[in-house]
């Protein structure tokens, strides 16, 4: 089986339109909507993400028929959490000032549902490389949208993007409920909205 | 930060800074969950249980185990482990010696060990310094923060199911347009207390 052939295309695709794990799934949106009122941030959420969701997967993939049946569960915990330790060890290391920043949201990507959920529901079956696509997709599908939360949310909020001025002109008025967590669910609820009556056209044209 | 009264905090987790509305933890089981009272009520009273216990013996555990051995930066691994320790030893006991209590609480309590509310209050207990007392209210005051916006949420639920929503906003959509108009009904309480 080639690295890249059609069927590991589709892992990667199927993850990141079709099967996006907030949409579809509505899972872990707990730990990273905090962050998402500066895109910065999220941005380094994100990568952390999918560090550790294609590390869990690679690795629960790799030992999964040494894991017994009965306690796979705590095992996948235990290996999620020590990627993540990881992960903010080096944020630690290497920018302070954001690992500040994030705080304890960094240590609950471990309870993230997403990372859980891929390791259960893909890595326990597949091979290694397949997971790691997987993994990778799932990452890169749920930043896609937490990108698309947080750049409005910074723009209307503060005027800027990664802290880089975008609305300098006289009269404006940073609108504070952006920024405040109610921003978040709203617009949220709103992509939602837009992405299912997107999703209602497409189903119905297949349907011709 | 350590000279304010545990009884502020306690006030300030359930109301103005409530670990779901304005910390977006325990959001899964709470979309999932909130479909109906019964249920969210059971959910509830499992996690402010839970979270009183757990944040008691997490802090113990890291400020007379971990600290004095140097070891702060294994904290998430050994949380997690005494969450989930924690909530199998409570389901054992419950099972024992109240068994109606378990049977209202019993499905829930797997469900509580993957909930980030509960790793959540535990690790701000430890990254915003709390107290002993501090911590035992914080995480009770959150536990009732949590069970008062999944109730609230499941009522007003109950109560859409007769009103016409767009169709694409059907479901989760409708959850989460709800979810930010109670934050910002929540977000009326801030200047009452003030924990920061």
């Amino acid at each position: 089986m080639s690295l890249f052939s059609a069927e590991n295309k589709k892992i990667f695709w199927e993850n990141i339109w079709k099967e996006n794990p907030i949409f579809r799934q509505i899972l872990g949106i707990c730990s990273c909507l905090a962050v998402t009122n500066l895109v910065f941030n999220t941005f380094i959420m994100c990568v952390g993400l999918i560090v550790v969701t294609v590390a869990t997967n690679v690795f629960v993939s790799l030992i999964k028929d040494y894991i017994p049946g009965r306690i796979r569960m705590i095992t996948q915990v235990l290996i999620i959490t020590v990627f993540v330790t990881i992960v903010d060890l080096l944020l630690q290391a290497f920018s302070y000032e954001v690992s500040k920043q994030l705080g304890a949201y960094v240590g609950l990507i471990a309870t993230n549902c997403i990372v859980m959920g891929r390791a259960e529901v893909f890595a326990m079956k597949n091979r290694p490389w397949p997971s790691f696509l997987d993994g990778l997709g799932a990452g890169i599908g749920y930043s896609i949208i937490l990108l698309t939360i947080a750049i409005p949310r910074e723009i209307l909020g503060f005027g800027t993007v990664c802290h880089y001025p975008v609305i300098t002109s006289e009269g404006w008025v940073a609108w504070n409920i952006m920024i405040m967590p109610p921003g978040a669910f709203l617009m949220l609820g709103s992509l939602i909205w837009i992405v299912n009556s997107m999703g209602k056209k497409v189903a119905h044209e297949e349907k011709k | 930060m350590s000279e304010i009264n545990p009884f502020i905090i306690f006030i300030a987790a359930i109301f103005t800074n409530n670990i779901l509305l304005s910390n977006f933890l325990g959001m899964c089981s709470f979309i999932a969950i909130s479909k109906t009272l019964k249920a969210s009520f059971g959910l509830g009273c499992a996690v402010t249980f839970v979270m009183g216990i757990t944040i008691t013996a997490n802090w113990l555990v890291f400020h007379l185990v971990l600290k004095p051995l140097g070891l702060e930066y294994l904290y998430f691994l050994i949380f997690i482990m005494i969450i989930a320790a924690l909530v199998q030893f409570v389901e054992m006991v419950v099972e024992r010696y109240s068994p109606t209590l378990y049977l209202a609480l019993g499905i829930f309590l797997p469900l509580i060990t993957v909930n980030c509310a509960i790793l959540g209050a535990c690790l701000f207990a430890v990254v915003r310094n709390y107290t002993f007392m501090q911590s035992i209210a914080y995480g009770i005051g959150s536990g009732i923060g949590w069970s008062l916006a999944i109730i609230s949420m499941a009522a007003i639920r109950q109560r859409l199911r007769f009103s016409h929503v767009p169709k694409a906003l059907e479901g989760i959509g409708i959850t989460m347009i709800i979810t930010g108009i109670m934050a910002l009904a929540f977000s009326g309480f801030a200047g009452v207390v003030s924990m920061q």
